[in-house]
C-alpha cells in the first residue's frame, strides 16, 4: 500500500503568472487526483452593472482579461448590439475583426512563451516574447494601448485605421509570419522539445465532450468546435477552417495554437483586402436597453459567452461572461490524473489558464 | 548602484488583477525592454527576494497569500504596486470583494500608475525601488554596526 500525500500547488507559484490553488493528491510521484480551489482574483465584476451603466459597462467588461480584453468588450458590444437591433456599420466589423485577430496573436504567441519557459527552454520563451512585441507595437499604434485598447463601443468602434496603418501592420506581419517559421521548426521538430511534450496530458474526444471542454483545447483532441464559423463580427466573409489536430496531446494543442497564429496572420490579410472605404464607424444608439440577448464568439482560448438581460433603464438587470478557462479547468483536473509531478506545471500551462477571466 | 553587492530579486505576485499588468511585468524583463539589464533577477522564491512588486486591487482571499509572501521576504525589502488597482483598487474600487489597493494589506512604497501600467513606467517603478532599497540595505548595516 502506497502512502497517499497532498502536495499544495500555487496560489504563488514560478510557472503560473496567476494564482490558482491546486491539492495534488500523489502516490509516490504520481497523482491520482487534483483538486482546483479558485477565487483569488474574484473581483465581482459583474456585480458592477448596478453601479455602471450600460455604455461605461464597456470598459469594465474590457478588463475582465488584460489578455483577451478586446475580445471580451467586443462579446459585450455585440450582445447589447443584439438587444437595440441595430447593424454596425461594415467597416467596423472589420476594424473588429482585425483587432481580434491581433489579439489572438499576441495571446498565442505569449501561451508559446510561457510553454517554453514552462519545460525549461527559456531562449525559446524569450523569442517568442520578442515576436509578440512586434504584434503590440501594432496594437498600440492602431488603438494607442498596449494591451487594453478600449476601442469599442455599443454600436461600433471609436478609432479607424487608416491606409498607412493597414500598411503598417500587413509589413508587420510578414515579418513575424517569417520569424514565426524559424521558431515553429523548433517547436515541431526540436528533439527535446518533442520529448516533453509527446504523449503528455492526453484527453480523449469523448472526454472532452464530457468535460465540456473548448477552444484549442477541444480542438488539439480532434472536436472541430471553432466559434468563429457562427460569423459574428466580419468572420461571415472571411474564408478559413478551424486548426484541428488528433494526436490530443500537449504536443497537439502546441501545434494548434502555433499553427492559429498562422492562420489569424492570413485572416488580418484577407479582412485588409475586403475592407470597405467607409466614413461611418458607429451606428446612433437612442435610449436604454430592454430585453436579453447572448452572444458567443471565439477567444483565444476558446468559446466565451455573454449574457445581457435589460429593462429599459440605464444600468443593466443582469450580465453574466461564461469564460473558456472556467470550462477547461474541468479538463486539466481530467488531465492530470495518473501524471507525474514533474509535469504539472507543464499540464497547468498547456490548457492557458486565463485565471482572471474564469473569475472575474 | 554600484555598491550595491548583490543582485536584487524581484517576486511578482498577481493580487486579483486583471492580468494586464502582469504580462507588461512579464514583457518588462523580456529582450526588448530588459528590466534584467539592472541587475535584478525574476525569482519565484519569496525567501530570496528583495523587490516585491504586486498588481491588482487584492481580494479578500488574498489578503493573507499576500500577507505570507510579504512576511516571508528578509528585510531589508520594497514593495512596488504595479497598475492602477494596485494603488487605489483602480476600475474595481467599487466591487465588493476589493479591499482597495495593495496598501491596504502591506506597506507600499512605490506606485506604478497606468491601466496597465506601460513597461516604460514599471522600469521607473523598478529602478526607483533599486535605490530604495540600497537606502534601506545601507541604513541597517549602519543599524548592526552600531549594536556589533
Amino acid at each position: 500500500m502506497v502512502k497517499r500525500s497532498v502536495i499544495p500547488f500555487g496560489p504563488q507559484h514560478p510557472v503560473l503568472p496567476e494564482p490558482i490553488h491546486l491539492d495534488l493528491v500523489v502516490e509516490d510521484e504520481r497523482i491520482v487526483e487534483a483538486i482546483p480551489s479558485i477565487g483569488f482574483v474574484h473581483r465581482g465584476l459583474e456585480s458592477l452593472i448596478e453601479k455602471r451603466d450600460f455604455n461605461q459597462m464597456t470598459y469594465v467588461v474590457e478588463r475582465t482579461c488584460g489578455i483577451c480584453s478586446f475580445q471580451h468588450g467586443m462579446g459585450y458590444c455585440e450582445t447589447v448590439e443584439k438587444i437595440f437591433d441595430v447593424e454596425i456599420p461594415r467597416r467596423a466589423k472589420f476594424l473588429r475583426t482585425i483587432w481580434a485577430e491581433m489579439s489572438r496573436m499576441h495571446s498565442h504567441l505569449l501561451w508559446a512563451g510561457l510553454l517554453a519557459d514552462a519545460f525549461g527552454y527559456e531562449n525559446l520563451f524569450y523569442q517568442c516574447w520578442r515576436i509578440r512585441e512586434k504584434v503590440l507595437d501594432l496594437q498600440e499604434m492602431t488603438s494607442g494601448g498596449r494591451v487594453i485598447f478600449s476601442v469599442n463601443k455599443v454600436g461600433g468602434v471609436i478609432k479607424d485605421m487608416d491606409a498607412d496603418m493597414l500598411k503598417a501592420i500587413l509589413e508587420t506581419i510578414k515579418d513575424v509570419e517569417k520569424e514565426l517559421k524559424v521558431i515553429k521548426k523548433t517547436f515541431f521538430d526540436d528533439y527535446s522539445v518533442k520529448s516533453r511534450l509527446k504523449g503528455v496530458g492526453i484527453l480523449t474526444p469523448e472526454q472532452i465532450n464530457a468535460l465540456g471542454a473548448v477552444g484549442p483545447m477541444a480542438r488539439a483532441s480532434g472536436v472541430e468546435n471553432d466559434m468563429r464559423r457562427l460569423g459574428y463580427a466580419a468572420y461571415s466573409e472571411i474564408d478559413f477552417e478551424p486548426v484541428v489536430s488528433n494526436d490530443c496531446d500537449c504536443y497537439a494543442r502546441c501545434y494548434v495554437r502555433i499553427m492559429e497564429i498562422f492562420q489569424s496572420i492570413d485572416i488580418i490579410r484577407q479582412a485588409i483586402a475586403k475592407i470597405p472605404d467607409e466614413s461611418d464607424l458607429s451606428v446612433p444608439i437612442k435610449g436604454n436597453p430592454n430585453g436579453e440577448a447572448f452572444v458567443r464568439l471565439e477567444q483565444p482560448r476558446g468559446e466565451a459567452f455573454y449574457y445581457v438581460k435589460a429593462n429599459g433603464k440605464p444600468n443593466l438587470q443582469r450580465m453574466r461572461v461564461r469564460t473558456p478557462t472556467f470550462a477547461n479547468v474541468l479538463a486539466l483536473c481530467e488531465m492530470l490524473k495518473n501524471t507525474e509531478v514533474a509535469d504539472v506545471g507543464l499540464l497547468v500551462v498547456t490548457i492557458d489558464p486565463c485565471i482572471s477571466c474564469t473569475e472575474r | 548602484m554600484a555598491n550595491i553587492t548583490r543582485s536584487p530579486w524581484l517576486l511578482h505576485y498577481d493580487g486579483s488583477s486583471c492580468n494586464g499588468c502582469d504580462i507588461e511585468v512579464l514583457a518588462c524583463l523580456t529582450p526588448v525592454y530588459d528590466a534584467e539589464r539592472f541587475g535584478i533577477v525574476n525569482t519565484g522564491d519569496p525567501m530570496q527576494a528583495d523587490i516585491f512588486l504586486i498588481t491588482g486591487g487584492v481580494n479578500e482571499q488574498n489578503i493573507p497569500v499576500v500577507k505570507q509572501l510579504y512576511e516571508q521576504m528578509p528585510e531589508p525589502k520594497v514593495v512596488v504596486a504595479v497598475g492602477v488597482c494596485a494603488c487605489t483598487g483602480g476600475v474595481f474600487k467599487d466591487c465588493y470583494n476589493i479591499i482597495g489597493g495593495a496598501d491596504q494589506a502591506i506597506p507600499v512604497d512605490i506606485y506604478v500608475p497606468g491601466c496597465a501600467a506601460r513597461p516604460q513606467a514599471i522600469i521607473d517603478g523598478i529602478v526607483k525601488a533599486i535605490g530604495l532599497f540600497q537606502e534601506r540595505l545601507e541604513n541597517s548595516e549602519k543599524e548592526s554596526d552600531k549594536v556589533g
